[in-house]
Formats: C-alpha cells, structure tokens, sequence
C-alpha cells in the first residue's frame, strides 16, 4: 500500500502551459506513467497540450470542468504566486479530494483565507511552497526526482524539498526503500501538517518505518511528537528516524522558507529536536545519516 | 520587509489608528519644521533604526552622550540638542551588533502624559492558520520575557477571517487590557481598525509596545513596529516605497536582486545550497565539524549558471570567509549546470580560498567530469559528511 496516491490517480494540471507546468508533466508521464489526464487554462478551453512522449492532453476552462470531463481525483497547481490562491479555491469549489499546491512565495494571507474555505470542504491540500508527493513505481505529483526512489518499506514526511530529497536518496541507497514521501511545504499556513501525514503511515500496514523532517520555526513538531505519544499509549508505534533544520540559524531571520523563523521565543531546534526524542524518534545530529541511522534503529 | 516606526505610524493614521503628530527628521534643516509644526510643551526625539530596545539602547560616540536613542526635550533647542547628538551616530541596541546601527533619520513626536502602558500586537498565529491578537496589560516590556514568567498575563486571541473582529472579541481584548470608560471606547474602535490595517497591507507583524493609556483617559499608539509579506509586496507598491536599504546589508540586498534567499551570518565558511531546508542543514553541519557558517544561501529550484555564478561573487565579498562549500541536491537543478555555473564564477572571482563541491542528484556523473576536468582546485566529496569535513579540515589547515 502507500498513502494518498497510487497507480489508479488520476490528475489534473493547473498551470499546465506555463514553462515549470510543461517540463514537470512531462516528468510525472515519464514516471511509471502517472496518470496525468488534463490541463486547465481559463482562455484555451478545447485546446489540447502534446506531451514529449507524444500524447496529447486536453484543456479545459476550469478545474470543475476538467474533473467532470476526467474523473480526476487530484490536481497539481503550478500557478504563480498572484494567481495560486485563487487556483486552490477553484480546485476546493470543483470538490477534488486532493489539491497540491508547488508554488512558492503565496501571499501569506491568502492561505489564511483558503485554510477558512478548505475547513468547509471536503478536499485535502497538500502545500502551497511544497515538493509535492511520490509513491514509488506507481504515481508522482510535483517536482520530486523520480530517480532516487526505490519502492520499500519507509513513509517520508517533510518540510523541506531538497531533505526529503535526502532522506529517500539515502534510504533507497540502504535498500529500505519508501511507501510514499510527501513534502508538506515550508509556508506558515499550509494544507497539511505532520500530524495528518504520520496518521496516514500510522495506519499503513506496508510502511514499516518513518523518517520525518522538520526546521525551525512554529510548533507542528512538538504537536506532531505529542501525537505520537498519545498514539504509542494506545499501541500504534513504528520505528521513526528525525532531522531538524536550523540549528544554526539567527533568531529573527527568514531562513529562505517562510515558515522558517525563530521568533517570539518559539520554535527553535533545541526544542523540537527534545520533543521528538522524548516522543520515541531518533533525531540525527547530521542529515547525511539519514538511512544509516533508520538501519541501526531497525536492528534495534 | 521592515518599516522605520514613524511610517507604521502614518500607515496606521491612515486608517484612523491614534497616532500622536509628529514629524520625520533626515536632516537638521528639518529639525525647525519640527518644532514650528508640534506646539510642546514636550517633545519626544526618537533614533528612526529597524531594531528595538532603542530607548534603553547606548551612542558608541561619545558626543552622543549617555542617554539612549528616544530623549525627551522641554524646549526647542533641547530638540535641536538631541537631534545633533544622535543624527549620523550609531546605536546599540539588545536587538543590534556589537557595531550598532547608524541613525540615518529622527522622529520629533508630541509628548503624552502617560497613566498606564499596554502590549497589543497582531500576527498569523500558526496553529490556527488565522490572524491572531496578542494583549497584555505589561506594556513597555520584552513581551518574550512575560510570556515567559507569566504567561497568565498575555491573551492570544485568534480571529476568524470570514468575520473579522466581533464585539465579543474586541470586549475580549478590552478586559484584557483592563481598559474602562474613554479607553474602553477607544479600545472598541482600535482593535477592527488594527485588523483592517493588518490585512489590507499584507502585514505579517504588527506591534504597539507601548499602547498607551493617557492621563485624560484616551488610548495612544506610542510605539508601532510593522513588517510586510515580502511574498505580498507586488501588490502594494506604496509599502514598497517605504524600504530603507541603507537598513539592509548591502550582500543580502544584491541577492535579492538574483532572487537569492541569502542571510550574512558570522562564520567563516560560505555556503551555496539549492533549497532553504538543505542550506540550513548545511549550516549546521559545518557547525557539528567545529566551524561556523558565514552565510545561509538558497539559490532554488530553478537557477542557472549565471545565477550560481552572481550567488558565488555575492559569498565572496564577505572578507571573513575562508572556505566555500557548494552543497547541491539536484531535484530540478541539473548537476552539470551547477558545475558549469561554479567553474565560470570560479574563473571571474579568482577564487583564493578552499572549495569543496558535493553534488547528487540528476546529471551526477556529468556534473562531476566538468568539475574535475577544469583543472581547477576544486575538492570534490560525496556526501554532506564528507563534504563538511573536507571544508572544515581545509579552513583549519589555511
């Protein structure tokens, strides 16, 4: 199993046309042929994008008119920042279960203004300012490499694009392999938080183990370790490996991601790296010793 | 992106906020403006620099004499007195560096009769994902250090966007004030005005320490700290307006030019990294190898050779740096394009210093060949440990 995608999903692309939409599309069709099924664009509705590989994808005006037409259960937003918001809440009127959200730099007020609407609905968001998710041989959405994914038995979850990048590099080179790897985004206000995810591996029979990372700024880890030791009392528990990032990182300042600030007295390394070690997980001091650390904790 | 107090101020007006009058000073010849425009009889002459504690802050020149960056004056040659000790002089504040900042402008203020100080400040509170109020009756002080030892004392009050401030809430705000009478009123009127500033402007801080209570019972902004969502900014070109560079480190203000996210920091090891995450933790690896970081660089997902090329001139006009670590997790960026990217700015910076390049990722092998067959001194490593240690062990050996 694997958790929020499989072979069987079917996405749609927002922002298709555009230069990142086009070259990531292409990449998710090249990978075990993920199913992407549409494109939409509000002026080229009836107009159709052609894949490097040859296939051809239709456009439609709206993503309520592109999941009528498909049958499409998730959408990939490739929007610019100006627009992105507004993206998120068309895919949330058009009721499709799963929004991913790539863009980086929405306004940060705009996602307070989705996060109302989506409490309402139905659907899940996943970002915005994310990697996007990966289940290995069967279905990739967003921006991940394809490459250094090996299908197996560890669940990622993390904050940042290029540590989730580690953390799967690493165990796949360790021959553990993933379930899934999902990259929950780096923004203050986001769709989807630790907790939601590791619930999700919790309850996966085939994830055996899970590597989450998280960075300075908020308190989604210390609610996320929280959660694992009221889970662990009623015997859900599985073998976890941490890193956080930012250590070194001066209080005040935007650490490029802009959820990563230490202020207010909040959110700190030291503390987040004390509650996940007090909620069971190894936290490694460095982010090369990913994959060695989560074999070690394997072997008990 | 930070804003001097006296412009939260009038952007706070704007909005109907009570605000004392006052009048910006960039140069003495304003200084008679000043004292002209504001009736006294007591003035309030205020250093202009983004950081806090400038009241209890310290002049390193001595003609600035020792009182700290706000003064009071009782006359109008006090004004000019002050205004003459401070302007041009540097400030030293909890919130500064050792070097302290320059105070490029004044802020010359009516004075208040104050009967009671206050905290009030508006932010995105994360948990909830929505805006929240923060309000306190200890006012004027490190509202950390109350959180800290009483946290009792501080209300945290979220608002719902799809309402905004309702009476309950603003009633809310209010007992926790403590306000009655005339500053209750004030209170009523203040709080939706703050959220309605708040979110027009894109703000992502807003702090009044002190709100002031007066002597005749009103309520009075005394202090106003603002800052906006860079990610906002295309949006509001007035705020954009209101940036003061000479504020910003020269090297963080040419990044962002490239669209690099780049912070100066202390160390001296340079650090060029794809991806905010990965560059943190690059930070602190070489901090776990004994070193210290001279800067935190992210040059995205998306950047070319003439991107890694300016990010590499921009680490090496920092004199204290001694070493570079490249650190380069190729998702979207292609290891042979940072190699190239590396070898051209390795060329036109005559690089004299140690350079360890670690890459993984799409186009490995390719971007490795490039890098050793430059024929440059460029020391090559495999992962982030090894290349941690390698750039260390070259620093210490310089």
């Amino acid at each position: 199993m694997s958790i929020l995608i499989d072979s069987n999903t079917k996405v749609i692309v927002q922002g298709l046309t555009g230069k990142t939409g086009s070259f990531h599309t292409n990449q998710a069709l090249e990978y075990y042929g993920t199913q992407m099924v549409a494109g939409t664009h509000p002026r080229k509705a009836g107009e159709s994008w052609t894949a490097d590989n040859g296939a051809s994808l239709p456009i439609y005006a709206n993503a309520a008119d592109a999941k009528d037409a498909t049958g499409a259960d998730a959408t990939v937003i490739y929007v610019p920042p100006a627009g992105a918001a507004a993206a998120i809440e068309e895919a949330i009127d058009a009721e499709i279960p799963l929004i991913v959200c790539i863009t980086e730099g929405v306004p940060v007020l705009d996602m307070v203004r989705v996060k109302a609407k989506l409490d309402k609905s139905s659907s899940r968001l996943i970002g915005p300012n994310c990697p996007g998710l990966l289940t290995p041989e069967a279905c990739k959405i967003g921006i991940m490499p394809g490459k250094i994914f090996k299908k197996g038995s560890v669940g990622v979850v993390s904050r940042s694009g290029t540590l989730t990048y580690e953390a799967v590099y690493q165990t796949s080179v360790e021959g553990l392999g993933q379930t899934s790897a999902v990259g929950i985004g780096g923004d203050p206000v986001k769709g989807t938080e630790f907790i939601d995810v590791l619930e999700m591996f919790l309850a996966d029979d085939e994830t055996e183990s899970i590597v989450m990372i998280g960075e300075i700024g908020g308190s989604a880890e210390e609610e996320a370790a929280q959660f694992l030791i009221d889970e662990a009392k009623k015997g859900r528990k599985k073998p976890m490996v941490g890193f956080i990032a930012g250590r070194t990182a001066p209080k005040g300042r935007t650490m490029g991601h802009a959820g990563a600030i230490v202020s207010g007295g909040k959110g700190d390394a030291e503390s987040k790296i004390a509650a996940m070690e007090a909620a069971g997980i190894k936290v490694s001091p460095s982010p090369a010793r990913l994959g060695t650390t989560m074999v070690e904790v394997l072997k008990g | 992106m930070n804003i001097h107090e006296y412009q939260a101020k009038a952007v706070l007006k704007e909005f109907g906020a009570p605000v004392a009058d006052g009048v910006p000073i960039l140069t003495l010849d304003d200084v008679q403006t000043a004292v002209d425009t504001l009736p006294g009889p007591l003035w309030v002459v205020k250093s202009q620099i983004h950081a806090g504690g400038r009241g209890k802050g310290k002049f390193i020149e001595a003609a600035a004499g020792e009182k700290g960056g706000v003064r009071l004056a009782f006359s109008k040659e006090e004004v000019m007195d002050h205004a003459k000790a401070m302007l041009g002089n540097h400030l030293v504040t909890a919130q500064t560096s050792a070097e302290g900042k320059q105070v490029n402008r004044l802020y010359v203020e009516d004075g208040a009769d104050i009967a009671s100080e206050l905290y009030l400040s508006l932010l995105v509170d994360r948990e909830t994902g929505r805006p929240a109020f923060v309000a306190s009756t200890e006012g004027g002080m490190d509202i950390e250090a109350v959180a800290h030892d009483t946290p009792e004392k501080i209300l945290t009050l979220p608002i719902d966007p799809t309402e905004g401030v309702t009476a309950a809430a603003a009633a809310q705000l209010c007992d926790a004030l403590a306000l009655d009478g005339a500053a209750r009123e004030d209170g009523m009127n203040l709080f939706p005005i703050l959220y309605k500033a708040f979110t027009e402007k894109d703000m992502s801080m807003l702090e009044i320490n002190p709100l002031i209570v007066m002597e005749n019972g009103n309520l009075r902004v005394l202090d106003a700290k603002v800052s906006f969502d860079g990610n906002a900014l295309f949006r509001h070109p007035d705020i954009m307006e209101l940036r003061d560079t000479t504020e910003e480190d020269e090297k963080e203000i040419e990044a962002s030019e490239w669209d690099l996210a780049y912070i100066a920091l202390d160390g001296t090891i340079g650090c060029m990294v794809n991806g905010a995450g990965l560059a943190m933790a690059t930070m602190d690896i070489i901090k776990l190898y004994g070193e210290e970081p001279a800067n935190f660089c992210d040059v995205g997902g998306g950047a070319n050779a003439e991107k890694v090329a300016a990010a590499f001139k921009i680490i090496m006009k920092d004199p204290a740096v001694k070493g570079i670590l490249v650190n380069i997790f190729g998702g979207i960026m292609k290891c042979d394009v940072i190699a190239e990217g590396v070898i051209q700015a390795v060329k036109e910076t005559s690089l004299a210093v140690p350079l360890v390049v670690r890459l993984e990722g799409t186009n490995v092998d390719q971007g490795k060949a490039i890098l050793a067959d430059s024929g440059m001194n460029i020391i090559p490593a495999d992962d982030l440990d090894d290349a941690a240690q390698k750039i260390v062990a070259a620093v210490k050996g310089a």
